[in-house]
Formats: C-alpha cells, sequence, structure tokens
C-alpha cells in the first residue's frame, strides 16, 4: 500500500498542496441475513450476508487547485468515493487524510473546519433543496451557525452568494419549487458555497440539465475556480464534460480505479481497454451514420464480481492471467497509471486501438 | 447501409402536416406543438431534437394518438400510410397502435407490467392484434428478443422485469414494439437513462434494424450527439415549433437557426479545453408567455426589429428549412 500511496512526482501538476489524499479506502455495503436467514444458515444452508465492494482500495491524491474528473458507468462507485471525500461518508477501511491530517482524527473545533472546507454539489437539487424553506434560508443558515456571518449582516451576505451563483437576490423570498431545474443547481452552488469552501465534490452535478443550460453551469463552475481557487472532484459520466473541465481524469470500473492521467493523455493515448471501449462508444456530434461501437456484454454485478480483472469478460484483449488474478494499478508513463495485465506483455507498449 | 432500401419511389411512411396539440388548463391554453410538419420516408431515421419543454414528447404522443385531457390535437393533419391518424376513429386507432405505429418510451418500466412474465406479456400483445397460437407467439416473442441481443432468450422469456438490468429492459421494450413488426417506431429518449456503453449497444440495434427491416424511426431525443450518427434527417424543436429541419450534415455542419448554432456551442466537446462554452444566455421560456413573434428572440444575438413578426418556415437552402428571419447563411461561426 505505501507504494502505491506516493503520488508519481508528474502528476504534481501545480506544484500545489495536497488538499486530499485517499490511501487504499474501501467501502462494503453489506445486507445482513434476517431472523428467517440466521436460522437457515445455522441448519447449513449456504446463506451468507451479501456484501457489496462499492469502492476497492482506492488511492487518490488531489492537489490544491486542481480539477480532477472522476469517470464510470453506474454502480463503478464514484459517487460512494466522492461521498467518502467529501467526509460524509465514512470509509471501511483506508484513511483519507485532509492537508496531511486524518479527519477522523481530529478534535471537535478542527474537524468542523475541515467538514466545512469541503462542500457537495448533487445531481438532483429537488432532493438536496429542503422544499419548506425560502431561498435566502437555504443559503444563510449554515453561515450563520458556523459564524461566517452576522445576523444583522445575514441578508447582505445571501445577496452576495446570490449574485456570485448567477441569481437575482430578488427571488430569495420564493422557494425552491418556484425556479427552474438550472436555477435550482445554481442554489445548491449557492448554498455549497456560502460556508467558504477550498473544495467541491459535484456528483453529476450537470447531468439533469438540458444542454444550453449544462453550458451556463459548467461556465459558472470555471469561473468560481478563478474567482475563488477551488479545487474539484468532478465526477460525471459525460466523458465530454469531464475532457473539457477536468485537469486530471481518474476512470472506475466496478469499484476499482482502471485508470489515471492527465485529460491530454486520457483522450489521445487510453492505456486500459475499458478506457478506450468507454472512448469509442462516445456519441460525438462529428458523426454521420456511423456503426456504433459496441462494447459486449453488460456491467457485471457488484455483489458477484468476476474474480481476476473485473473487466475481462467484456474486453476484447482478456487472456488465462486476466481470469486468474487481479491486475495491479502501475505506473506506464510518467503521470500515467492504469491496471491492465498487458502492458507486463512483452513488446507491447501502450497499447494501440 | 441505406442502399437496401429502394428510394423515395413510395410517399413517405409518415407525413406530418402543420400539427397542432394545444392543452386547455385553466391557467390558459398552452400550445405545446404548433405547427409542426416533418416526413419520415422508408426505413428511414428522424432526429427530433428539443430542451424540455420544446413539445418534442407532445409530438410523439400525438402520433401515437396518445394526449389525454386537457390537451387536444387541434389542428393538421399525421398521414401514416396515407391515412390521415388525426381522424381516424379510437376503435381503428387501437389496430394500429402497437400493432403498425409502436412506441419505446425513456423507461422501459413505463412499458412493462412489473408483475407479469416477459413472456405472458410479449404473447399478449401478438394475441391482441392478430390469431396466433401460443406456441407460435412464445416463438416468435423468442425469436424478437434474440433479434434484440438478449443473451439466452429462452430462459430470459420467463424472468419479471426486475430481473432484468437497466439495458436489457430497454431491449424487451424495444424488442416488445417490433413484435409486429411495425412499419414506424416512436422513440421517445430510450436510451437517456442508460449508460454510454450500454447506450452504444442499443443504437447498433436500432441502427442495424431500420436498414434490414426497412422500419421508420422518430428518434426523440435532447442530445445531439446520439441523433448524429444515428439519424437521416433532423428537426431541431423550440417553444413547440420547428426551427430548424434538413438532412443531419446539412444541420449539424451548417445551422442556419441561430437557436440549433447555440446548442451546438453548447456542446462541451465542441469547444477548446478550460475555455468558457459558448452558452445561449437566459432559458426556454414558458409557453403560456411566449413573446409575440419568434419564440427565440430574447435569447437570440441576432434579433431585430422584424423577429417581433411571426417567422414563416423557409427552405433557406435547398431542403433545409429555418424558422427565422436573420438566418446563418455565411458557414455559422461554429468550431468543429
Amino acid at each position: 500500500m505505501s507504494a502505491t500511496t506516493q503520488a508519481p512526482p508528474a502528476i504534481d501538476r501545480t506544484g500545489g498542496q495536497k488538499m486530499i489524499e485517499v490511501a487504499g479506502v474501501s467501502r462494503r455495503f453489506a445486507k445482513r441475513l434476517d431472523f428467517a436467514g440466521k436460522i437457515l444458515a445455522k441448519l447449513g444452508v449456504p446463506l451468507r450476508d451479501e456484501v457489496v465492494h462499492a469502492v476497492d482500495n482506492v488511492d487518490l491524491v488531489i492537489r490544491k487547485g486542481e480539477v480532477v474528473g472522476l469517470v464510470g458507468e453506474s454502480g463503478c462507485g464514484k459517487s460512494t468515493l466522492g461521498r467518502m471525500v467529501a467526509g460524509i461518508l465514512p470509509p471501511s477501511d483506508g484513511n483519507i487524510l485532509w492537508k496531511g491530517r486524518d479527519r477522523t482524527g481530529m478534535g471537535g473545533k478542527d474537524a468542523r473546519a475541515a467538514m466545512l472546507q469541503a462542500q457537495m454539489i448533487f445531481q438532483d437539487p429537488m432532493s438536496s433543496l429542503n422544499p419548506r424553506l425560502k431561498v435566502s434560508e437555504i443559503i444563510g443558515e449554515a453561515p450563520l451557525v458556523h459564524g461566517l456571518t452576522k445576523r444583522s449582516d445575514q441578508a447582505r451576505y445571501v445577496d452576495e452568494q446570490m449574485r456570485r451563483a448567477g441569481l437575482d437576490p430578488a427571488f430569495k423570498g420564493r422557494y425552491p419549487h418556484q425556479f427552474s431545474g438550472g436555477q435550482r443547481q445554481r442554489i445548491g452552488i449557492a448554498r455549497a458555497l456560502a460556508v467558504q469552501p477550498e473544495f467541491l465534490v459535484c456528483d453529476e452535478s450537470v447531468a439533469a440539465l438540458d444542454v444550453s443550460i449544462q453550458a451556463q453551469i459548467l461556465n459558472l463552475f470555471m469561473k468560481l475556480r478563478q474567482e475563488l481557487d477551488l479545487t474539484y472532484l468532478f465526477i460525471s459520466h459525460d466523458l465530454g464534460v469531464v475532457e473539457h473541465l477536468s485537469d486530471r481524469v481518474v476512470i472506475m470500473y466496478l469499484g476499482r480505479v482502471v485508470e489515471e492521467a492527465a485529460t491530454e493523455t486520457v483522450f489521445a493515448r487510453a492505456n486500459h481497454p475499458y478506457t478506450q471501449s468507454l472512448l469509442a462508444a462516445v456519441p460525438r456530434i462529428e458523426a454521420r451514420k456511423k456503426a456504433f461501437a459496441v462494447v459486449r456484454g453488460e456491467i457485471p454485478s457488484p455483489l458477484n464480481p468476476p474474480a481476476g480483472c473485473h473487466f475481462h469478460p467484456r474486453c476484447p484483449h482478456a487472456f488465462d492471467r486476466c481470469r486468474a488474478e487481479v491486475p495491479a494499478l502501475k505506473e506506464v508513463a510518467p503521470g500515467h497509471r492504469s491496471r491492465c495485465h498487458l502492458n507486463d506483455q512483452p513488446g507491447h507498449g501502450g497499447m494501440p486501438v | 447501409m441505406e442502399a437496401s432500401i429502394p428510394a423515395s419511389a413510395a410517399p413517405p411512411t409518415l407525413q406530418v402536416r402543420n400539427l397542432q396539440t394545444s392543452f386547455f388548463t385553466r391557467a390558459g391554453v398552452v400550445r405545446a406543438v404548433n405547427d409542426v410538419s416533418f416526413n419520415v420516408g422508408r426505413g428511414q431515421v428522424l432526429g427530433l431534437v428539443g430542451e424540455s419543454g420544446s413539445g418534442k414528447t407532445v409530438t410523439g404522443f400525438s402520433i401515437m394518438r396518445l394526449v389525454d385531457a386537457p390537451g387536444r390535437i387541434t389542428g393538421g393533419q399525421i398521414l401514416f400510410g396515407g391515412k390521415d391518424l388525426v381522424t381516424t376513429s379510437e376503435e381503428e386507432m387501437r389496430q394500429i397502435r402497437g400493432n403498425r405505429i409502436a412506441m419505446i418510451f425513456q423507461d422501459p418500466m413505463m412499458t412493462l407490467n412489473p408483475v407479469l412474465r416477459i413472456d405472458t406479456q410479449m404473447i399478449e400483445t401478438m394475441q391482441a392484434h392478430r390469431s396466433i397460437s401460443k406456441d407460435d407467439a412464445r416463438q416468435r416473442a423468442r425469436d424478437t428478443l434474440g433479434m434484440v441481443g438478449i443473451p439466452s432468450p429462452d430462459e430470459r422469456l420467463k424472468s419479471y422485469p426486475h430481473q432484468f438490468s437497466g439495458g436489457m429492459r430497454q431491449r424487451v421494450a424495444i424488442a416488445i414494439a417490433l413484435l409486429h413488426e411495425p412499419e414506424l417506431i416512436v422513440a421517445d429518449e430510450p436510451t437517456t437513462a442508460l449508460d454510454v456503453t450500454i447506450q452504444g449497444q442499443i443504437l447498433a440495434e436500432v441502427q442495424k434494424l431500420a436498414a434490414t427491416t426497412g422500419t421508420s424511426i422518430v428518434w426523440i431525443t435532447h442530445d445531439l450527439s446520439v441523433v448524429a450518427g444515428l439519424a437521416d434527417d433532423i428537426a431541431v424543436m423550440y417553444a413547440g415549433r420547428i426551427a430548424e429541419y434538413g438532412a443531419v450534415a446539412d444541420v449539424l455542419d451548417h445551422p442556419l437557426h441561430p437557436y440549433t448554432v447555440g446548442l451546438l456551442g453548447s456542446v462541451p466537446s465542441r469547444n477548446r479545453r478550460g475555455e468558457p462554452l459558448r452558452q445561449i444566455p437566459g432559458m426556454t421560456p414558458s409557453l403560456m408567455s411566449l413573446p409575440p413573434g419568434c419564440a427565440f428572440q430574447n435569447r437570440c444575438p441576432r434579433s431585430e426589429e422584424v423577429c417581433r413578426q411571426d417567422p414563416p418556415m423557409a427552405e433557406i437552402l435547398p431542403a433545409h428549412e429555418a424558422r427565422c428571419f436573420r438566418p446563418h447563411l455565411e458557414k455559422a461561426e461554429v468550431a468543429a
């Protein structure tokens, strides 16, 4: 573990301080046997707790000022990882260091400060905004509680946050349902920014929006990054969005990181067969009457993942070793890590597509 | 790929002429579909593209005659094989719907009954429309499941919808739509909820189908990049009207309407990395309070005095129509 947690120096694009360091983090969700199940198990019926390895031994470093894109299909564990990084879900194993310190070991005041510094923006603002609170209360409550503003100054503070997220402060007396989808997402952003965070986890924050509104929100994210010197973990299934926004891309498949590299590298020289097929499957506007690239098969159930490399049943290059042995996440070029046995094959330099 | 289909000798499978569908709500009349016209030829795929509230789904529902009160088709024609579906009796419509025209919805759980096995549902569908023995129907159901790429169809026939993954469920919904070899399929965002790799698989199947069986498809979506690779023609809808209509290459490579230009500019992959995306300012207007004249004028960088009047749908370039007084006649500035 200690060998993999050391980030290769080439990843250090900004030379910035390590904001988040995820070391060997796993998260399991278990469905325990019910009473009848326990009795049957005692009687020798082969029943066990069902355990999902949502996130399996992930290492990740996010440096100050970086935008890291986290990509994967449904069930790959990207949201679970995002929640752990944001500090709203504890890991089952491993450590998440916030600026070099473990958040679980911090005292009350430090822990609270660290939690405030990392905020999360969700996919569906309707289920993450309290429908019974006015916008001014949604945005203004947390900074007041945490002493970032005084009650006498709260109105002005809320106006400032709303303006920064592109909302008209005149609407602060309204309720979330009176806004359109894009504006609701702006409320979510204003709420996150109101506690002056340094780090934002955006979990599919633009996935539910129309293209023209999505462009507005993405532009807002980029503007805020400049203005407030923010660091982002940007979780998305949309490779186009991630390519546009991120400095570095991390690709997950069934709980494991399969590839990690600078954005240009991933889109120009993807190493892992999964990344390659993902890129090939993305519909492009430039395509005309093309035959759609087809990846065989389905994403396996995380309850019962395939042995060895999780991708081997769908991989066009799979060979015997892939079925037996889990490949390690190895550096294939400076700052470019990939989890594939093919990289150990002699004469196989950087897999051609 | 299209070569197997005889070129436009026969009339188009579907001709929609000046279709108007309105909803008569207590707050007022919402003209969800306002003067929409398009053609879909045999084996052709039309991409009906628009953002939420543009009327693309209501157009699809109108073709199926599935618009419920307070909505009503208030004008125009839907010519399907020469027959006007707008004036067809409900009795006759029942025979056409599901048989000669099928619909695929975004959420396959809307199509599938959760408490019935797949085989029951498929056999029932077939027996509703023609006299066919149960064994023959089962045989046909199995073949169709195989056709849409469901592995071991014999066993899967005995499964319930919840035992399928999202992508597989959508395949079952597509298989049910295909049971009667319909002449037309209306597909309403069928891949929007699916992962990219699964979406790719479904698109490949659909493409193969249109080419081999000659089924015409109206593919409703908000995602321009999906129809770019799939469709023959594109109709871009905005606020209940078609803003631009033409062949895929014409519309995407030389967009005329400023809305299409804006939509294409908003796609992240068409912008330089890290630079601000070219966004369309403002948001889609409410259909209840449209400005007089062009519905896009308040968001349009090219709007002028003349845009306060209603722009007609005009053939600005050969076989390439747009509803705009100030179209981008010069090669529009949309970077690739």
